[in-house]
């Protein structure tokens, strides 16, 4: 088995002198998709800010066999990696190519740019009718499609994504998580997705990690925790 | 008829210094909802420099685009090592900071160019490109310069992808971070770029009200006065309320209240809006869903 894409060991971190990590270790596979799972305010959104270097953190953070734990955000950007914040993270007073065209803001290459265009549009069509509209009058699930697009045209290694499915129709969630399983299958993006939703993240995903106040609860392969009945009963709520 | 036309061609040339001024102010208001009040006395700072370069025999072109590149690299040094230490204090602690800064520069200019009221020759002489009989040379000039500057900015914002990266970065620094974005920077560009347009401001004001150090006070006022009418958030508005101080002030100081108390005049502008609408007349109107 290869060296996993994203190693991550004893991550601590704090809002203000408050700690809202204590320790959390776990790994994201090269190609891999990884869940991260918790009740609210666990400190699942906390993980990936901490990753992004949005917060002080600490520990071992290794992003393709290199320390990162201690880069800036944008750096950690520029790296690879694409965290799709909670919220969605839209600029809200741009037109929605605008939107795209930040995600390839650091790229130089313009053909590759003009191809993943059109590759985002393919994903979402709704997108490409709406290119000239400002990103703000966007639907929520519309604006989640355009945070997903945005990233994708960073061309990221590591897609980090916090409860795309928040507070959008069924049908949209469905078309989300099919995107985002083709992404990651056919072009091998590796996913790190948080969610509250455990068994739409559980069918996507091979590990899965449960947090409970700051700690890692358990982690494994997410066939397993899906199979142990005390685990879901307690942990998952299903 | 004619004296009305010739108030109206000063009050545009006027407009546009204040326009680009407001320009200016809009810039750094829009990055950290502040208003620099050194704006100003760093572009009176530069256009004592353009004199100083012009005096020491240089041609005006070259000392104009050497000032420029000047204050530009004059901004992004006060942005870096002044400004920036302050960027998580109390806004409060910024107005002082803005405060102090003016205050540097009017004392540096004195001390080093001296108090006393210097001429400021114009590049545009004989005569006017248009609008001859009640305009003069350096009026027409100046707003073509003006006017220049405003699509000049519209079209690096508009266009460029660093223009689309400053906007971003000022309205949403952690998206603009998670997309590589260097925000700290885009800031500091931000104050390179106002520095380097007041520059041009000032110049283009110093043959009419002449260079001393006090010079763009006036200035700065009716600036933030249009900023204020047009809307501090949105730089077309601000442009444009630039351009109806410069016409208003000038026909309201003409045919109503005289030249003594016209710089009143600016100030109940900024009150009259700030009541009743203080979002000014081209404000924010943002969609947004939540
Ligand atoms: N900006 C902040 N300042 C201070 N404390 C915070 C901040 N954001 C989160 N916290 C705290 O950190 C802990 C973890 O929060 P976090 O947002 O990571 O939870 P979460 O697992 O993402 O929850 P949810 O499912 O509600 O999104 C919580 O106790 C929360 O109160
Ligand atoms: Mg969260």
């Amino acid at each position: 088995m290869s060296a996993p894409i994203l190693d991550v060991k004893g991550l601590e971190a704090w809002y203000g002198p408050a700690r809202a990590l204590r320790g959390v270790d776990f790994e994201v596979e090269d190609g891999g998709v990884t869940a991260v799972l918790g009740a609210n305010g666990a400190g699942k959104t906390t993980i990936l800010r901490a990753l992004s270097g949005l917060i002080r953190r600490s520990g071992d953070i290794r992003f393709r066999g290199r320390p990162i734990g201690a880069l800036a955000t944008e750096d950690v950007a520029r790296l690879g990696v694409a965290h799709v914040p909670d919220g969605r993270g839209t600029f809200t007073d741009l037109t929605v190519e605008e939107n795209l065209r930040l995600g390839a803001y650091v790229r130089s290459d313009r053909q590759g740019v003009r191809e993943d265009f059109d590759r985002v549009f393919g994903f979402f069509p709704r997108l490409k009718e709406r290119r000239r509209q400002q990103a703000g009058t966007l639907s929520g699930g519309e604006q989640q499609m355009l945070a997903i697009a945005r990233a994708l045209l960073m061309r990221p290694h590591l897609l980090m994504l916090d409860e795309p499915s928040f507070g959008l129709a069924p049908l949209v969630v469905a078309e989300i998580f099919r995107v985002l399983g083709e992404i990651n299958r056919n072009e091998g993006v590796s996913l790190l997705i948080v969610e509250q939703n455990a068994s739409l993240a559980l069918d996507l995903a091979d590990r899965a990690v449960l947090i409970e106040t700051g700690r890692v609860a358990l982690s494994g392969p997410s066939q397993a925790i899906r199979a142990d009945d005390a685990v879901r009963r307690a942990y998952l709520g299903y | 008829m004619g004296e009305f036309l010739h108030q109206l061609a000063s009050g545009v040339a006027l407009g546009g210094v204040y326009a680009i001024m407001a320009l200016a102010l809009v810039m750094i208001y829009q990055a950290t909802q502040l208003i620099n009040f050194a704006q100003g006395e760093m572009a009176m700072f530069s256009t004592y420099f353009a004199w100083k370069l012009i005096d020491l025999g240089e041609p005006y072109w070259l000392a104009f685009f050497a000032t420029v590149l000047v204050s530009f690299i004059g901004g992004v040094v006060i942005e870096r090592l002044i400004v920036r230490p302050f960027a998580n204090a109390p806004v409060l602690a910024s107005v002082i900071v803005f405060i102090g800064l003016s205050l540097i520069f009017n004392a540096l200019a004195g001390w080093l160019y001296g108090y006393s009221v210097q001429s400021f020759d114009s590049p545009f002489t004989g005569k006017p490109w248009f609008g001859a009989g009640y305009m003069s040379a350096h009026e027409s000039g100046s707003i073509v310069v003006t006017l220049a500057v405003l699509a000049l900015v519209y079209a690096f914002f508009r266009f460029t992808p660093l223009g689309l990266a400053m906007r971003a970065a000022a309205q949403n620094p952690v998206s603009s971070r998670l997309v590589g974005v260097r925000v700290g920077w885009m800031l500091a560009i931000g104050w390179g770029l106002a520095a380097a347009i007041g520059s041009i401001a000032g110049m283009m004001a110093a043959p009419i009200v002449y260079l001393d150090p006090n010079m763009m006070g006036g200035v700065l006022l009716y600036a933030f006065a249009g900023a204020v009418l047009g809307g501090i958030d949105n730089p077309f508005g601000a442009a444009v309320g630039g351009f109806a101080v410069g016409v208003l002030g000038n026909l309201i100081g003409a045919y109503l209240v005289g030249d003594e108390v016209k710089l009143s005049v600016a100030l109940a502008i900024i009150i009259a809006v700030l009541v009743w609408r203080p979002s000014g007349l081209f404000g924010r109107r943002l969609v947004a869903r939540v």
